[in-house]
């Protein structure tokens, strides 16, 4: 296998509810490797949507390592792990999260907003990665004038627009019906064979099923990690 | 890829500019009624400023026309004297004589810094002609030297000569309000030479003056004339008539005025013949004494516009900081998107803030308007008053609501760029 990009050991995240002490995650140690295609699986309370905040740098460990591409996550201040999440993580959302009064060119321009890129160079690489996603001819339009299928694309062109280390998928299929479901995750498909490096978390079983990896929590665990058989 | 850190700044200024102008758009009447104390405040601030400069160059106006060089050697000082009237009251009157006397001085004196001494005597009477009549018009009685130190000009015709003063000609010179009531539908050059009546009596009209215009278009200064102080005498006041009388002394323009009061009290005390420790039982009154009397009326109306624009301003913020609470509110999830896509603490907070500096300016540019439609309101009503919007007023209108806006927005926006982006994102 090639290089890891994130390499987490040991981690643990407590919350301090004051009369109890939850261990949300309980000590996990996890790599992820260039081109890897993970799906993170587990029922809810298991640590799950912890352990994606966690990796996807919106939330820092209590104890443990987090190193991504060789940077030690843990030590970082909020503006460095706001620049690792522009430039490194792509976000997909189970709920799309685009800005409703902008077009979908500017949403998927956004994050090159944040990393300071001039408007020609941001609106050329954002139609790019729409191109990527079959939505090229529909730039002008906004969010509501689409299917949700739609959506979700313009969702994973703004993932997509940084050139990320990583895409991070959270429930990406969980509100569009099975059909859509179906082609998005062959746009995830075909992401990876170009070379992209994806981490979907889900709990639907034939969702993981499109992934190569299968990773399973439990209390705060990793119960399983295993490939996807074919 | 290429990024810097000016770049980026810029970017996060743009996106703000470009969510706040949808925020307004979106959320018209809100944001317009959230603006409504900064309206109200920018409105009063203004119209304040406008009164002020208004107030200001009024007196500067009406002050030249007493003269800059003017002195008023007078019975009473121009001031409030209160319960001390009884002492001023017993004081001797003023003969219009004096002014010979101080004449006689100013030529005697070296390096005097005086030039000339002239009494006059004002008083009011009725005037006609034909069936034309003009009541309570303010007459100066005074002599030929007048025509030295008057600071209205003559517009047509002349002042009376020493000769037609001493020999008590029935000669008058016009204000231009009273040429205006008498002759209503003749030119100027015709009224010359015409007879009107003072008070039944027969006058010739030698000259009429320029307009003076009126203290802040409320009390004209037209409505006057001016005939020789021994006609006056003859018809009108008699010899012992001692009311309204002043003695009118011009300094040289160069010459310090304290010094010139210095130098007139010294010729008066002469005149009166007071010996050394003894007060002074006359006053020399001049037009910083009226500048004196207007300060804490100016003092007031600014402590007042003060407190108006101040709690107009107080109670707008306190609506814009519950505004943007209620926007960072309902956009928390935003926030949480933002975050996961990149966006600093920094960006969230100059979004937030320059939200709330926009419904501000919004609330300055409509106070603005405000106060531009009052302005012409009120010059349509008022049109001698010398009111004008300075570019530097609307400046301090813009600046004030920028403040307000940066002041009552930091709070909420400071907790909006401190939110948690796991939490942020899990709002709905």
């Amino acid at each position: 296998m090639s290089e890891s990009i994130i390499q987490i050991t040991g981690v643990k995240k407590i919350y301090d509810l004051g009369r109890a002490k939850v261990h949300a995650l309980d000590g996990v140690d996890l790599r992820i490797y260039e081109n890897d295609y993970v799906a993170i699986m587990g029922p809810s309370g298991s640590g799950k949507s912890t352990l994606m905040n966690m990796l996807g740098c919106l939330d820092t460990p209590s104890e443990g390592q987090y190193y991504f591409g060789g940077e030690d996550v843990a030590k970082m201040d909020d503006d460095s792990l706001a620049d690792i999440r522009n430039r490194r993580i792509g976000f997909v959302f189970q709920s799309f999260n685009l800005l409703p009064r902008a077009t979908i060119l500017r949403n998927v321009e956004l994050p090159l907003v944040y990393a300071g890129l001039a408007k020609k160079e941001r609106a050329e690489r954002a139609q790019h990665a729409l191109e990527q996603v079959g939505l090229g001819d529909r730039i002008e339009h906004r969010p509501n004038e689409l299917s949700g299928g739609q959506r979700q694309r313009v969702a994973i062109a703004r993932a997509l627009v940084t050139e990320p280390s990583i895409i991070l998928a959270d429930e990406p299929t969980g509100n569009l019906d099975s059909k859509t479901g179906e082609e998005i995750m062959q746009l995830f498909e075909g992401l990876y064979e170009k070379g992209n490096t994806i981490i979907l978390v889900t709990h639907e079983e034939y969702i993981a099923q499109h992934a190569r990896r299968l990773v399973r929590l439990r209390d705060g665990l990793i119960e399983s990690d295993t490939p996807v058989k074919r | 890829m290429k990024r810097s850190r000016i770049r980026r700044t810029l970017n996060d200024f743009e996106e703000s500019a470009r969510i706040a102008g949808e925020q307004l758009r979106e959320h018209k009447v809100r944001s317009l009624l959230t603006a409504l104390g900064v309206i109200i405040g920018v409105w009063a601030v203004i119209l304040i400023g406008v009164g002020m400069n208004g107030l200001d160059t009024g007196f500067r106006n009406s002050l030249a026309m007493l003269g800059d060089d003017h002195f008023y050697i007078e019975k009473f000082p121009w001031r409030n004297v209160g319960d001390d009237w009884r002492k001023y009251i017993r004081r001797q009157n003023m003969e219009s004589y004096y002014a010979d006397e101080i004449n006689e001085i100013i030529s005697q004196t070296p390096n005097t810094g005086l030039v000339i001494a002239v009494p006059t005597i004002g008083f009011r009477r009725n005037m006609s002609y034909e069936d034309q009549t003009a009541n309570g018009i303010q007459f100066t009685a005074t002599t030929s030297d007048f025509s030295y130190i008057s600071t209205a000009d003559i517009a047509e015709g002349r002042f009376f000569t020493q000769t037609e003063a001493s020999s008590g000609q029935n000669v008058v010179i016009l204000g231009s309000g009273v040429m205006e009531a008498l002759f209503p539908d003749e030119e100027i050059d015709q009224i010359l030479g015409r007879r009107v009546k003072i008070s039944r009596i027969k006058f010739t009209v030698i000259g009429v003056l320029e307009s003076q215009g009126s203290f802040l278009g409320l009390q004209s200064f037209d409505n006057q004339a001016i005939v020789p102080l021994p006609t006056a005498r003859k018809f009108f006041i008699g010899h012992r008539y001692w009311n309204g009388t002043s003695i009118r002394v011009v300094k040289q323009p160069e010459i310090d005025r304290e010094e010139a009061r210095d130098e007139i009290i010294g010729a008066m005390r002469r005149v009166r013949g007071l010996e050394a420790g003894e007060e002074n039982d006359f006053d020399v009154n001049a037009s910083d004494a009226v500048e004196d009397t207007i300060g804490p009326v100016k003092a007031g109306i600014a402590v007042a516009g003060f407190i108006i624009t101040g709690l107009a301003l107080f109670v707008g913020a306190i609506g814009i900081m519950n505004i943007t609470f209620v926007s960072v509110k309902e956009r928390t999830k935003e926030i949480g998107t933002r975050r996961a896509i990149g966006a600093r603490r920094s960006s969230i907070l100059t979004q937030f803030l320059m939200e709330a500096v926009s419904i501000c300016l919004l609330g300055g540019l409509v106070g603005l308007l405000l106060a531009f439609g009052s302005k012409t309101i009120l010059d349509h009503y008022a049109p001698n008053f010398p009111a004008s919007l300075s570019f530097n007023l609307m400046i301090l209108a813009v600046s004030l609501s920028v403040t307000t806006g940066i002041l009552s927005g930091f709070i909420p926006a400071w907790m909006a760029s401190r939110l948690e982006p796991a939490n942020a994102l899990r709002h709905e």
